[in-house]
């Protein structure tokens, strides 16, 4: 009986090490945030106000669709090195890890408290996103859409890669340019319902019925690889032993292209049959090497990166105000010319060949 | 020796049991974690915190509730942000053609309950596991939903009402939708801690034979579990649909998961039996709150899944650990005063003086 005295006195204690393990949690909690904040001092103390520099301390974020995916990666690293260029002091990358449309919004409240000068948004949703953009314009951010449009009352300015009538147009003159004018072509797409790769199919219609230096080309048919490797590698084979007299064959999708080059590189048509398209540079440098393939196209992702950021500075200044007609200067890339609904086009597509294509990485 | 035994497993009472349970601690834990951000990070010190921070915790918040007291007899819903996806499908399509606000969301309800009655019927009655069931209907809701509105987003609602969903209680910063959920909280938390269907739900927490045996309608308790759970998601899909002003198959993607996450931090056991309101709904602000500062700083999303999933472990584990200690420390006293008492003891004084 001696030991209860010593028991009571422990359920005391036990009732201390409750709230001490939530101390500990709590404290653990906030060790971690400060570690991490550890880079969030900066923009704070710069924020605050600054030491009486003339001019302000501009700072831009970048919100793309979803982090960690490939082709965004390069449009990101483009406009990092935009951003450094065109002065801004401060750039930064925040986004989600899925691409859903709602995902993005609390990133946006985030920019706003912050007091981010301008936002670089490629919009999951174009309408999910609105009102919180609405918010920060209230703030007194200025907004550039890239890659993907928001809807057009919740931006400044929407930067385009290029214009869907120039990405065809490159292509048939690549091929026409390949197999010499003349002779049998096919076009290999993606899904018959792409509505991508339909309008570009449907300029490329156009103008190889209207252009008379293409009116000794046939385009005999279009089939569809629906983007799945395999079902084009088969649709490129099929294609050969259906039409003899091939000449060329037109791919508007990474996905075909890059099929198709794999058959013809291991087939008796190899630099026979002419193959152009758009194509990711990684993925086709070894078939422009071999000489499957002399030249196709695509837009290079890092000048969408870079142009979105000199049009968010040229808004940050003042400089433009994201209406039709108005017009800056893009660093390297020469003066870019707000269009109509402030859309700005980037360029025209680039043509990858041996020569030029170690030049890129993506 | 026996009387010693049941002293010692005795559990906290009175006041100490109110101010030091798993959720008064949770409740000390996130006070302490806010305050710690309002001085050490920038900007968070700001009504625009309490809107933001708030708008974004609602929908997990709204859920966990009924969430709790699912898990906490015993079973699982996985099912319930699918269930608010199609709730917002069904809205967005309802809406494109033309029906009448008040109709919409009324369908959107009956289309939760119903979601919610299906999983009811498959667990409660025909008795499959839940687990397995809303695994099933995760997937199929939100095939339904894809079904419904398909690629589609449905976005132009009435200003009016989206602008109520992100609307804010005068210069306070907190949204009104906030009070709707606050309600939700004090409905459930008195069905749960107050009424006997409440406290029969811990019973059957604990074991679905016992429970039984006492007379608790182990079948009808999970039925209506089920079905309230399903028309609080349609209710979060309503709302998710109107805060952000588009209505798609993909809305609220993911958030059963950390709806399930706050439950867990909450002090709600995985296994059944154990958990309360109050801990459920500080377990969720405490996700909030570390996620908003974090982002705040800029962090990157993979740090912040990396965070939560540690708390997530070190909430489920914790515990585990702290009993596992206490009962070979407990081991350990018995022995060495069942030695202390037989007088045979080899080592003295350390059973006095410790």
């Amino acid at each position: 009986m001696a030991i209860s005295p010593k028991l009571r006195r422990t359920a005391a204690p036990r009732g201390f090490r409750r709230v001490a393990a939530g101390i500990a949690a709590t404290t653990a909690i906030a060790l971690l945030a400060t570690a991490c904040g550890g880079g969030g001092d900066e923009p704070a103390a710069s924020g605050a106000p600054s030491g009486g520099g003339e001019s302000q301390d501009l700072t831009i974020t970048f919100i793309p669709k979803q982090l960690n995916n490939p082709y965004t990666d390069v449009v990101l690293a483009g406009g990092k090195k935009g951003a450094e260029a065109a002065g801004f002091v401060k750039s930064n990358i925040v986004g989600p890890l899925e691409a859903s449309a709602s995902s993005q919004v609390s990133f946006i409240n985030a920019e706003t408290q912050a007091a981010t000068s301008v936002i670089v948004i490629a919009a999951n949703d174009p309408d999910a996103v609105g009102p919180a953009l609405q918010e920060a314009r209230d703030g007194g951010a200025k907004i550039v859409a890239f890659d993907s449009d928001t809807a057009e009352q919740y931006r400044d300015v929407f930067i385009s890669q290029v214009v869907s009538k120039d990405v065809a147009l490159i292509q048939t003159k690549q091929i026409s340019d390949q197999i010499g004018g003349k002779g049998e072509i096919a076009i290999l797409s993606a899904t018959a319902n792409a509505t991508n790769q339909n309008e570009w199919i449907k300029f490329m219609k156009e103008d190889l019925e209207t252009n008379p230096a293409y009116k000794d080309i046939k385009l005999v048919t279009t089939v569809y690889g629906d983007d799945d490797d395999t079902k084009s590698f088969q649709e490129a084979q099929g294609l050969l032993q259906a039409y003899p007299d091939l000449k060329g064959i037109i791919s508007p999708t990474t996905v075909g292209i890059a099929a198709t080059a794999r058959y013809l590189s291991t087939s008796k048509y190899k630099g026979k049959v002419a193959l152009t398209g758009l194509g990711l540079p990684n993925e086709m440098r070894a078939y422009v090497k071999d000489g499957t393939v002399k030249e196709f196209a695509l837009w290079d992702p890092a000048q969408l990166g870079q142009v979105a950021a000199y049009a968010g500075k040229a808004l940050a200044d003042g400089t433009i105000t994201g209406k039709p007609g108005d017009k800056f200067m893009a660093g390297d890339l020469g003066e870019k010319v707000v269009g109509e609904k402030n859309i700005v086009i980037v360029g025209p597509p680039t043509s990858f060949n041996a020569e030029n294509i170690d030049k890129y990485d993506f | 020796m026996s009387e010693v035994l049941t002293e010692e497993r005795r559990g906290l009472t009175g006041v100490a049991r109110l101010l030091l349970n798993r959720g008064a601690i949770m409740i000390y834990v996130v006070v302490a974690v806010l305050l710690y951000c309002i001085v050490a990070v920038p900007r968070f010190a700001s009504v625009r915190t309490t809107g933001f921070l708030l708008l974004d915790v609602i929908p997990i918040l709204m859920i966990a509730i009924p969430m709790t007291l699912v898990i906490i007899s015993g079973e699982i819903d996985l099912s319930v942000a699918s269930t608010a996806g199609l709730a917002s499908a069904v809205m967005g399509v309802l809406w494109a053609g033309g029906a009448g606000m008040g109709t919409v969301i009324v369908v959107c309800l009956l289309v939760g309950l119903v979601a919610g009655a299906v999983n009811g019927i498959l667990v409660a009655v025909v008795g499959l596991p839940s687990l397995a069931v809303t695994i099933g209907t995760l997937a199929l809701y939100r095939g339904l939903a894809l079904v419904v509105i398909g690629d589609d987003a449905v976005a132009n609602f009435p200003r009016g009402l989206t602008q109520f969903a992100t609307s804010k209680i005068g210069t306070t910063g907190i949204p009104v939708v906030m009070l709707l959920v606050l309600a939700l909280a004090v409905i459930f938390g008195v069905i749960l801690h107050f009424t006997p269907f409440g406290r029969a739900l811990f019973a059957l927490g604990f074991s679905t034979e016992a429970a039984q045996f006492v007379g608790i309608k182990v079948n009808r308790a999970k039925f209506l579990l089920y079905v309230a759970t399903g028309l609080i998601s349609a209710m979060t899909g309503v709302f998710w649909t109107l805060r952000y002003s588009s209505a798609r198959s993909d809305n609220a993607s993911g958030l059963e998961l950390a709806v399930i996450a706050g439950v867990l931090l909450g002090g709600v056991s995985i296994f059944g039996g154990k958990g309360s309101i109050p801990g459920v709904v500080a377990g969720v602000l405490l996700i909030g709150i570390v996620n908003y500062a974090l982002r705040l700083q800029r962090i990157s999303d993979v740090v912040l899944i990396i965070v939560t999933g540690s708390l997530l472990i070190v909430s489920v584990v914790g515990p585990s650990l702290f009993d596992w200690l206490r009962r070979a420390q407990h081991d350990r006293r018995v022995h060495r005063s069942l030695v202390t008492a037989t007088g045979i003891s080899p080592t003295g004084n350390t059973s006095t003086t410790s």
